[in-house]
């Protein structure tokens, strides 16, 4: 087992219970320490506390390799990967822009009254209920759903997939062997897919990716197709149920924002940008290839680096008043998709899932709060967000 | 009275947040992967002033340039 943290600032733990809990207050800390702080732990890790600094990381992908992506206890041989978010330049640009086209804003708005309709299929099964969970009820069901039904897989495997991302990011920082068992299953059910394609093409996500052509002008590997259809599973799918579930956290701990998203309908697009700031469920990783500085600090190769998004979002130098939040904040250039060439390739899809989820859920539950009985739990890792969020549903007593 | 603001988005900035998109529709178009530039020559209309300054301090690449003419 691992020792708990006693000096946050030269052996901090991101997997630590208090940095799950609540990690402001520890990223304030490093971030009064200095713009990068280093840790022993996970075989050496860099973390970038400020915006300056993660911003620079993101940007320079000669000092800073995506091949590993999520900062492990053990770094083993890399066997499957997930283009584009594991590759680096040349070979990302030609992985992301077959990517991109489903992904445009136009395109998703396609799948918004799917979306709509997943969110009124799950309210219609517990609003007559007093109390609820709503990140195992609600927020978790709907990103699984639309990312299945843009994939042409059953929206029903949907529990199988959200146990495979369980065991990849969150168990799979300490337990190699879970998240291997994980990924091949993973891989052999979308071989499955992939397979079942050739014999009868589809007008799926799946096919699109079948039929592309590379930069060449030659169809994908399977194994390209694979890894993709991986990365799409993996990142399409926790990180927006943590973003839609820390949104309806903070509303129901809040109800003037509550009444006055209601009231003020227009201010969604903000509200859902200040959620995206300062909840950002995210965080990446990448591995220092060659020696650098950054802000002045040196960095020095063999060492991961902890790439907090959501640190640099709270960073009161970039944000004024970074610690409130502010559903009307008119200047937001946070980081929650990433800055530079990894700027997350289904961000359209996530803003309108979030927006979606929350205006089907304040149409129908426009009184709610934190049911004082349960407890709210976070994920813990890469992707942070409520994993129990127990509501009571209508106006106190 | 002053000139006419005119924006510009630099290509090898955006990385197709579509921010500005979302904020000044009348302003910016994407191509088909969602990469950001200028309606026409970038000249902003009498009114829209607001949403181009708007769309220039929501860029978190900082891909968008307002020139006055």
């Amino acid at each position: 087992m691992t020792t708990p943290v006693t000096d946050w600032v030269s052996d901090f733990d991101h997997t630590d219970p208090r940095w799950t809990e609540n990690p402001y207050p520890i990223w304030d800390e490093l971030r009064a320490a200095s713009p990068v702080v280093h840790t022993d732990r996970f075989l050496g890790v860099y973390m970038p506390t400020t915006y300056e600094a993660v911003k620079a990381i993101a940007y320079d992908t000669e000092h800073f390799s995506s091949r590993r992506i999520i900062v492990r206890n053990s770094r083993p041989p890399i066997t499957q990967t997930a283009p584009p978010i594991t590759s680096d330049p040349p070979e990302h640009k030609p992985a992301k822009q077959l990517l991109l086209p489903p992904f445009t804003p136009d395109a998703t708005r396609k799948l918004e009254p799917r979306v709509r309709e997943i969110c009124n299929e799950l309210i219609d099964q517990f609003i007559d209920e007093p109390r609820v969970d709503a990140a195992a009820r609600y927020t978790k069901h709907i990103p699984v759903r639309a990312i299945a039904h843009m994939l042409g897989i059953p929206e029903a495997d949907g529990d199988l997939f959200i146990k495979w991302i369980h065991e990849i990011l969150e168990l799979g920082i300490k337990d190699e062997e879970t998240m291997m068992r994980a990924v091949n299953e993973m891989a052999v059910y979308f071989v499955g897919h992939i397979e079942a394609r050739k014999q009868r093409p589809t007008d799926d996500l799946i096919s699109t990716l079948m039929n592309a052509r590379d930069a060449g002008g030659q169809p994908l590997s399977d194994m390209h197709v694979l890894g993709s259809l991986r990365l799409l599973l993996i990142a399409g799918i926790d990180t927006t149920w943590s973003a839609i579930g820390a949104s309806l956290w903070h509303l129901a701990k809040t109800p003037a924002d509550r009444a006055r998203l209601i009231a003020e309908p227009e201010l969604m697009p903000t509200a859902v940008e200040e959620f995206l700031r300062a909840y950002s469920p995210v965080t990446m990783a990448r591995e220092v290839i060659k020696d650098t500085t950054v802000t002045g600090c040196p960095i020095k190769p063999d060492n991961m680096v902890l790439l907090s998004f959501p640190a640099a979002n709270r960073d009161p130098a970039m944000f004024p008043d970074a610690d409130k939040v502010l559903i009307d904040r008119k200047e937001n250039r946070h980081a929650a998709f990433g800055l530079g060439i990894h700027r997350c390739v289904g961000s359209n899809l996530a803003r309108m899932e979030m927006t979606v989820a929350i205006e089907e859920w304040l149409k129908r539950i426009p009184d709610f709060r934190l049911d004082p009985a349960g407890r709210v739990t976070w994920s813990e890792g890469t992707v942070r967000g409520p994993r129990q969020l127990p509501l009571l549903l209508g106006a106190a007593q | 009275m002053a000139g006419k603001l005119k924006i510009h988005v630099d290509p090898d900035k955006c990385q197709g947040h579509s921010r500005c998109k979302s904020l000044a529709p009348e302003l910016f178009e994407l191509d088909d992967y969602g990469y950001a530039h200028a309606i026409g020559d970038g000249v902003v209309p009498e009114g829209l002033e607001d949403k181009a300054w708007l769309a220039k301090s929501n860029c978190p690449e900082l891909a968008i340039d307002i020139t006055e003419d």
